[in-house]
């Protein structure tokens, strides 16, 4: 790096704040004196001089550098709150050769965002962390914020933060550093010229380490909100010195990027037939099974209810991989009630020849109802002209739609015929053939060694039995 | 610029200023004041007395906004930027 014959508004800043609304594109929208706008300087003077406002991507949070990528000239996402580690883990390990910057103040990191944090640096994702605790919150108004100092007042400590009632204030730096992964740990502070410049090492440190792939870097910067404070800029550095630094004590925690080997992750597997192996569905990809073009339906939006344990998940996977089998896209998404046993439960199936968007059928063209409360909840969500298999073992009311196809098929009774409950699930793969006319139940039969592969010869022949009479019972009552 | 500047020398642009004055409080030679007039924004805005300045830095470091400070460095030669 050349000596430097000039300092300016560095090249990590966008010359004109075109994101920003308003007319005043050549400043920040930061109050006078705020700490945030020294170390957005600090930061773009270092992304400038090593040359990196390319490859870098700032993560913004909610608080006052909400609007961070108003400034940056680097990639931003603006995340939700507390939530710029988990989106600073994804954006690092989708692009490996960036640089990830996670920007966040107290509230954001310390409250709502603690386990974000926590989880992201046990990891050692390869960012850098910058933390700037100015114990409270400022874009709302001053309330009390988990770094708030005992005594302090705030708008929601008018008598000063007392720990009977409060807690006390978190020393994150001294969190982080009970974790094995992270590599550089510090606290700084902006209080004056001497600690504003060891930031300014702290930051250029940090930064270069996420070059280096060196892993978890946190820096810690003790930071002046003269608004929150209520003070001027000049006291606000004071007050730093007077009241923070007692609670949080200046320095480097801990500092290993030097031995630190660089992070290397193994790149995943994207491959289908590679995760379809994985999976245990190796046997699939040869199946070439044709599509029925004379079928009832070709596009099924499908909600699959019961009680936990009625194989309404397994239903919903059988069906969306024998779709799969027969080239349709397909989608299964889950949604258990509070107890995976006993409670409620339902599936969203889906399969259709078009590309699928959401999902969560919200607005199902057909349903299999196990229990009568499924029945009674999402035959109000059916649309007109839509399919209603219910349980008629389990259930002895009538659906009260009557703009439906309704099929009541004992699904319990058949299974239970077969010797265990648990054939429920392909009973109703049966009988969804028998309605839809999509699948062949001689060829889904064909599937059931690879969909229950590692099963005994005996478990899959009686799977196969109940596709079968699952089939035909639709077909012997309802043709 | 003024040709005959002596380098070093900061520049305060009196319009970005926010008059937070973290500046003045970090000069080592107390070259820098807070101008009586108001800028555009209604803020008094910091100024250089004109002479005394040695390049440090401190100013432009302490500020918190970007745009508002750049110091020229004794090294500096007008040519270098265009
Ligand atoms: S409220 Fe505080 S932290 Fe927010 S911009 Fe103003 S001074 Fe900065
Ligand atoms: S560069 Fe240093 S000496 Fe010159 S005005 Fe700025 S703070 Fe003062
Ligand atoms: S630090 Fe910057 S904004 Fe504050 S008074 Fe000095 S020049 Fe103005």
């Amino acid at each position: 790096m050349a000596q430097k014959t000039v300092l300016r508004k560095p090249k990590g800043f966008i010359d004109v704040y075109k994101h920003k609304p308003g007319a005043e594109k050549d400043r920040t929208h930061y109050c006078p004196g705020c700490g945030h706008g020294i170390l957005h300087k600090l930061i773009a003077e270092a992304l400038e001089d090593y040359d990196i406002v390319e490859k870098t991507i700032v993560i913004s949070p909610v608080g006052c550098s909400v609007f961070a990528y108003y400034y940056f000239d680097t990639g931003n996402i603006q995340v939700a709150h507390g939530r710029a580690p988990a989106v600073a883990t994804a954006v690092s390990r989708a692009n490996p050769d960036s640089v990830v910057i996670s920007y966040q103040g107290d509230g954001d990191l310390a409250a709502i965002g603690g386990n974000n944090i926590l989880q992201a640096a046990n990891r050692g994702e390869n960012v850098v962390v910058f933390f700037v605790n100015n114990a409270i919150y400022g874009m709302t108004g001053g309330q009390m914020a988990p770094t708030t100092l005992l005594g302090q007042k705030t708008t929601t400590t008018p008598y000063g933060r007392n720990p009977q009632t409060d807690g006390y204030p978190l020393q994150m730096c001294e969190i982080i550093n009970q974790l094995t992964a992270p590599v550089f740990v510090t606290r700084t502070s902006l209080h004056d010229m001497p600690n504003i410049r060891k930031t300014r090492a702290a930051v250029r440190k940090g930064i270069k380490n996420a070059m280096d792939k060196k892993g978890f870097s946190f820096v810690e910067v003790l930071s002046m909100c003269p608004s929150g404070w209520k003070m001027d800029a000049v006291p606000a550095q004071e007050w730093i010195k007077e009241n923070m630094l007692p609670r949080f004590p200046l320095g480097t925690l801990r500092d290993i990027s030097e031995e630190a080997p660089a992070i290397e992750r193994p790149v995943p597997v994207m491959d289908a037939d590679e995760v379809k192996k994985i999976l245990g569905y190796g046997a699939f990809s040869d199946s070439n099974l044709e599509k029925n073009p004379d079928a009832a339906f070709n596009k099924v939006a499908l909600r699959v209810a019961g009680f936990g344990g009625q194989g309404i998940m397994s239903t919903g996977i059988a069906l969306a991989n024998v779709g799969m089998e027969y080239g349709y896209n397909v989608s299964w998404l889950p949604s258990y009630g509070p107890e995976m046993r006993g409670g409620t439960a339902n599936c969203s199936v889906k399969i259709q020849g078009d590309t699928i968007g959401a999902s969560e059928c919200t607005e199902p063209n057909m349903i299999i109802a196990m229990n009568q409360p499924s029945l009674e909840k999402f035959e109000k969500i059916l649309i007109p002209d839509g399919v209603i298999i219910y349980n008629s073992t389990l259930i002895d009311i009538e659906p009260t739609r009557r703009d439906v196809k309704v099929y009541n098929v004992p699904i319990t009774g058949i299974a239970d015929e077969l010797g265990d409950t648990r054939f429920q699930s392909m009973v109703n793969v049966g009988a969804f053939a028998a309605v839809t006319g999509m699948f062949d139940p001689g060829e889904i039969q064909g599937l059931m060694s690879s969909l229950f592969a590692g099963k005994p010869e005996s478990v899959i022949k009686l799977n196969e039995k109940a596709v079968q009479r699952g089939y035909n019972y639709v077909k012997d009552n309802f043709s | 610029m003024n040709e005959n500047r002596k380098y070093p020398f900061p520049e305060i642009d009196p319009d970005i200023c926010k008059g937070c004055k973290l500046c003045i409080a970090a000069c080592p030679k107390d070259v820098l004041v807070i101008s009586e007039k108001l800028n555009s924004k209604g803020f008094h805005y910091s100024e250089y007395v004109g002479e005394g300045c040695i390049g440090c830095g401190n100013c432009y470091y302490t500020c918190p906004e970007p745009s508002a400070v750049t110091v020229y460095l004794k090294n500096y030669v007008p040519e270098e930027v265009s």
